[in-house]
């Protein structure tokens, strides 16, 4: 029965982490940390750039920042279940003769790849970059895709 | 270039503000590069998200001021399946040593980057004083 009181949750087993992270709330309110304000610390990878994936429907939204990397500084490729982003982000020298007071921008490469819950349908996906925020959209495949069932 | 380095991520940083925001959500301080020529200062703030009609640059006194805000872009159907960063508006304030020439202070937004120059008042630039002799 446990078994399948795993398999039947969807929250987690959509994200393995959701359940961590409500365990890790209730060790705060215990430990009496509730009033802590600071972000919902939030499972990162630990590898550039940070994402956030959403689902609807029909689509996957990963989005992260990137501030002041270009379209064509990119490189997102798609294969199979996951999604590849990889690029450079450079920061443009400045005037030699000026210097630094505070220097907390980074430049360098980064890759990372992004595996999907679902199937995809790696031929319909659509990346934009704007404002610094990149949003790539990603068609579920029909197979994945929930299906509304008619009671007869 | 190969020899740049990797990118790690940094986590946002989070201010803990002094005074109480009006509306609730997180604030960031966004990480700025600040840098002086003789002629003016240039400041560069990764604020991704931002547009330039959420962008105010205060500068008053000797304060300067940085507040961008963050319209939501997430469609009213999508569930969070990871969250790794959090989404919040922009906040950071400077204190200026020089004096700063109001009129010409130009501000770009490109690809959620900011640059700001703040050009020295004319008589704040060095100049060399050459000394006659008698």
């Amino acid at each position: 029965m446990l078994i399948r009181r795993l398999f039947d949750n969807p929250a987690s087993y959509r994200n393995p982490f959701a359940e961590l992270d409500r365990m890790r709330r209730e060790m705060d309110l215990l430990s009496g940390n509730f009033l802590r304000t600071g972000p919902r610390h939030a499972f990162s990878a630990g590898v550039f750039p940070a994402i956030n994936l959403t689902e609807d429907k029909d689509k996957y939204y990963i989005r992260a920042e990137l501030p002041g990397v270009k379209g064509d500084e990119l490189d997102i490729q798609a294969t199979g279940k996951s999604i590849t982003i990889s690029g450079e982000r450079k920061i443009t020298p400045e005037d030699e003769t000026a210097h630094y007071h505070r220097r907390e921008r980074e430049a360098g490469r980064f890759s990372r790849i992004i595996e999907l819950p679902g199937e995809i349908d790696a031929d319909k996906v659509e990346a934009g970059l704007s404002n610094g925020i990149l949003t790539i959209q990603i068609s579920k495949a029909e197979a994945a895709r929930p299906r509304q069932i008619n009671i007869k | 270039m190969s020899d740049s380095k990797e990118l790690k991520v940094k986590e946002k940083q989070e201010l803990s503000s002094p005074a109480e925001h009006t509306r609730p959500g997180p604030v960031f301080t966004p990480a700025v590069d600040i840098l002086e020529t003789e002629k003016e200062l240039t400041l560069l703030a990764d604020m991704p998200g931002v547009t330039t009609k959420n962008l105010n640059i205060d500068l008053r006194d000797d304060t300067l001021t940085l507040v961008g805000d963050i319209d939501p872009f997430e469609g009213p159907d999508e569930q969070d399946i990871i969250v790794e960063y959090e989404v919040g508006k922009y906040f950071r304030q400077f204190t200026l040593s020089e004096v700063i020439d109001q009129d010409k202070i130009e501000a770009n937004l490109n690809n959620g980057v900011l640059r700001l120059k703040l050009p020295k008042v004319e008589k704040a630039k060095p100049r060399k004083i050459t000394v006659q002799a008698a």
